[in-house]
């Protein structure tokens, strides 16, 4: 961690490491404690992300998306435990110490948040967010190699440096946005989690936002999970989705893949109830998400599932890859008996029989 | 759809089957000024949030009003209701009832409340507009006990049935219950359910989907489309979102900065956008089909200052289609500037910002500027400066506004076209503001 402050510093990758994952997710779970029991709010979910690349991760309000952002950073609230295997280049991040864990953040590992206008502190200066920022990370560094460092990261994010000494009132929502993005990338973090960053924003200044994560690989060759229930954000900032429902990876490919050719009836669903300037007529899913203190025995979708088997409720599907086998680079891994067929007992496979969903059951 | 429902004795179009006209809507805010300014008496200056709207709301329409935060629409839907204070125009209600139309501009205190069992709101957030504290029962009867209409037994038969329209059924399993009981959809059916139970004739609905998710979002969508139907709704449907405009609304009008830029009906706006905004709003939208994308020419910036609206058509600096009479002005120059900035290097910035100082005199009115070198710079530095970001990108649409730009003795003078005058007009079955028609 005594690397000098340069912008190659870049910690401890050397070339063999390209290839290997930035971050590498195994099963992670991640509980929180309430007095009914324990919530599952992530129950047994894996992924990676490499060098320059954007997963986009959606799912409805409680599926657990914004806790696994959270939990990879570190930064879950009192209450919560996570388990399972959450590598950092190699590193375990589970194994390290708070104290140790404080070190990776910022440098490492960074954030974006919703809302821009409640995270910089309407007392500072930009000039002073930029430079407590940096001075935490480097206690060394010199006043003239924050200005010259934080205007480069500016510059490519849209901000003139005529606005270096402006607080941050004097700027609009989406500027305060950018902001937020420079701070974070200004300590050239290999791995940023943005959790929804547009949804406070206009569709246009959204969509200069998403442009701007879309660059990041090319300006920083930073790995990105970006998290948000607008599946449109997904289809167009995205190298690989992941569907998220009850805490679980339902399904996760190559975005062009999954929005084209969606295999988990989740999936399919959610992408017919979305409202585009394409839609002639609403379809929404009936019923509502579980309760995630006592989710459904199986797969977890079966109760709003069009076309249920009999075996559905009984165990739950694995994530396979939808053309058989174990998972593979660029081809989607889905979570669904009727990708398994083989797997479901041949006596097993009719049509469930289900109470139909009553309407104090609706969301 | 909207045909059915429209009054069966007025089959004529005209003023008969006007339910709202609203007549050159103002909405000005006055702003307070700083410390300084209050004690020597000057002006902190007006926002005008709606400014000069005309609309006629006909009877069984869904009427969409579309905009970025900051265009108004939000006001003008609260406007309609009497919720803020009108500072100019009409806004003439025709009951259903038959009697003389009614100006609810000019209505007060408990005549504007009593009148407003007429038209009632759906709120955005569902969470903040139910009281935490009061039983689903309670608020959602709470309208017909404000308003003396109800009590007893005939109370909780109205709620019981307003609860049964918005599909909260059985009614009893939500009587009893609390909003922290309820799902995010539930609790905005109980909303609308609150809204219905006066019988009014007209739902102002501000961004009523907005905070749901999207397999919810049908669901309300498709009950609005439902009681529409059933209790002869008429609704204004506020949003951000063009998507569920374009299924939900029959005519649309899109704002930008307190105004209507452009109103039509759905379909032809959405199929033939004309002005600017509407087209560069339209191809933002991200699309779940990954092979259409949003392309990267979209307008820069974001809406304005509404306390200092750019001269002429509002939406000029940002407009990539914008002419030399659209109100080119000083500040325009002061954007472009900044622009360029964050393309130099940090040395070239640091020399130019040196060299032309902190640009003040083109915080002004006049069309006509002249640029003094600041610390010692040449004229001649100053005019090269100029000329290069000219050069770097002839096709920045100010350069279309500036008609003059020339060397003085001791210094640069810029000067703009003059603007043109803009308003709505007819264009096809839309009515856009853009000088391009």
């Amino acid at each position: 961690m005594s690397s000098p402050i340069n912008p190659a510093f870049e910690t401890d990758v050397n070339a063999a490491d390209q290839d290997l994952p930035v971050v590498n997710a195994e099963d992670i779970r991640i509980w929180y404690g309430t007095p009914k029991g324990p919530v599952r709010a992530v129950d047994g979910v894996s992924f990676s992300i490499r060098r320059g690349e954007i997963l986009g991760l959606v799912g409805e309000s409680g599926s657990g998306k914004s806790t696994i952002g959270r939990g990879l950073l570190g930064l879950l609230p009192p209450g919560s435990v996570i388990d399972g295997e959450l590598s950092f280049k190699g590193q375990d991040l589970l194994a390290l110490s708070p104290k140790e864990r404080f070190k990776y953040r910022g440098r490492n590992l960074a954030m974006i948040f919703q809302e821009p206008l409640t995270r910089l502190n309407p007392l500072m200066r930009v000039s002073e967010h930029f430079a407590e920022t940096l001075r935490t990370h480097f206690p060394k560094i010199s006043d003239e190699e924050i200005e010259t460092r934080s205007l480069n990261v500016l510059k490519v994010i849209g901000i003139p440096p005529s606005r270096w000494l402006a607080y941050p009132h004097e700027f609009s929502g989406g500027m305060r946005q950018r902001i937020m993005i420079a701070l974070a990338l200004v300590l050239q973090p290999a791995f940023v989690v943005a959790d929804e960053p547009t949804t406070a924003l206009d569709v246009l200044v959204e969509a200069q936002i998403i442009k701007i994560l879309h660059d990041l690989r090319e300006n920083f060759d930073t790995a990105l999970l970006l998290i948000t229930h607008n599946l449109g954000i997904i289809a167009e900032a995205c190298d690989r989705v992941a569907v998220m429902y009850a805490g679980k990876i339902v399904e996760i490919g190559d975005a062009v893949e999954v929005f084209s050719n969606p295999q988990h009836p989740y999936t399919q669903e959610l992408l017919r109830s979305t409202i585009t300037l394409r839609t002639d007529g609403l379809h929404s899913i009936p019923g509502a998400p579980p309760d995630l203190i006592d989710p459904p025995s199986g797969c977890h979708f079966y109760p709003r599932c069009p076309k249920p088997m009999e075996y559905c409720p009984l165990a739950e599907p694995d994530m396979l890859n939808v053309h058989g086998g174990a998972s593979r680079p660029g081809s989607t891994d889905a979570a669904c008996w009727h990708l398994q067929l083989n797997d479901v007992p041949a006596d097993k496979r009719g049509p469930l029989e289900r109470d139909e969903i009553a309407a104090f059951e609706e969301a | 759809m909207s045909e059915t429902v429209t009054v069966p004795e007025a089959p004529t179009a005209g003023k008969a089957d006007v339910i709202l006209d609203v007549d050159h809507l103002q909405v000005h805010f006055k702003l307070r000024g700083a410390g300084l300014s209050r004690i020597l008496g000057r002006e902190g200056g007006i926002v005008k949030a709606v400014d000069d709207v005309t609309i006629a709301l006909k009877r069984g329409e869904v009427f969409g009003l579309v905009g970025e935060s900051g265009s108004g629409k939000t006001t003008l839907g609260r406007a309609v209701l009497g919720l803020v204070p009108i500072t100019g125009g009409l806004i003439r209600h025709q009951s259903l009832d038959g009697g003389a139309p009614v100006d609810i501009a000019s209505l007060k205190g408990k005549k504007l409340r009593k009148h407003r069992q007429k038209l009632q709101m759906v709120f955005q957030d569902p969470h903040a507009a139910l009281n935490p504290a009061m039983t689903i029962e309670t608020q959602v009867g709470h309208p017909l006990v404000i308003h003396g209409r109800a009590k007893g037994a005939e109370l909780k038969a109205k709620v019981k049935s307003a609860l049964e329209h918005v599909g909260l059924a059985p009614a009893e399993q939500f009587m009893s219950k609390y909003p922290s009981d309820l799902s995010g959809g539930q609790k905005q059916r109980a909303v609308i359910a609150r809204a219905i139970i006066l019988e009014p004739e007209v739902l102002v609905a501000d961004e009523p989907v907005s905070m749901l998710d999207m397999s919810v979002r049908a669901k309300i969508l498709q009950l609005m489309l439902d009681l529409k139907q059933y209790l002869q709704l008429t609704y204004i449907y506020i949003t951000h979102d063009l998507a569920t405009a374009k299924f939900f609304c029959d005519r649309v009008a899109i704002m930008y900065l307190g105004k209507i830029v452009e109103v039509g009906p759905t379909a032809e706006i959405f199929a033939e956008p004309r002005h600017p905004y509407t087209q560069a709003l339209l191809k933002a939208i991200p699309d779940v089909d990954p092979s259409k994308m949003v392309p990267r020419d979209l307008p820069r910036g974001e809406i304005p200052d509404a306390a200092r609206p750019p001269r002429g058509c509002s939406f000029h600096p940002r407009c990539p289609l914008a002419r030399a009479e659209c109100g080119w002005e000083p500040r325009d120059l002061k954007a472009m500037v900044d622009e360029h900035w964050t393309r130099v290097s940090v040395e070239q910035f640091e020399k130019e910002q040196a060299l032309v100082g902190n640009l003040k005199e083109l915080n002004t009115d006049k069309l006509k500027v002249k640029l003094e070198p600041a610390h010692g710079g040449s004229v001649d530095e100053l005019w090269t400066m100029f000329e290069n970001i000219r050069t770097e990108n002839p096709e920045e649409p100010l350069w279309r506004g500036v008609t003059r730009m020339e060397k003085v003795k001791d210094g640069v003078v810029i000067e703009f076209a003059k603007p043109a005058e803009i308003a709505l007009h007819p264009v096809g079955n839309a009515d856009v503001s853009c000088v391009l028609y």
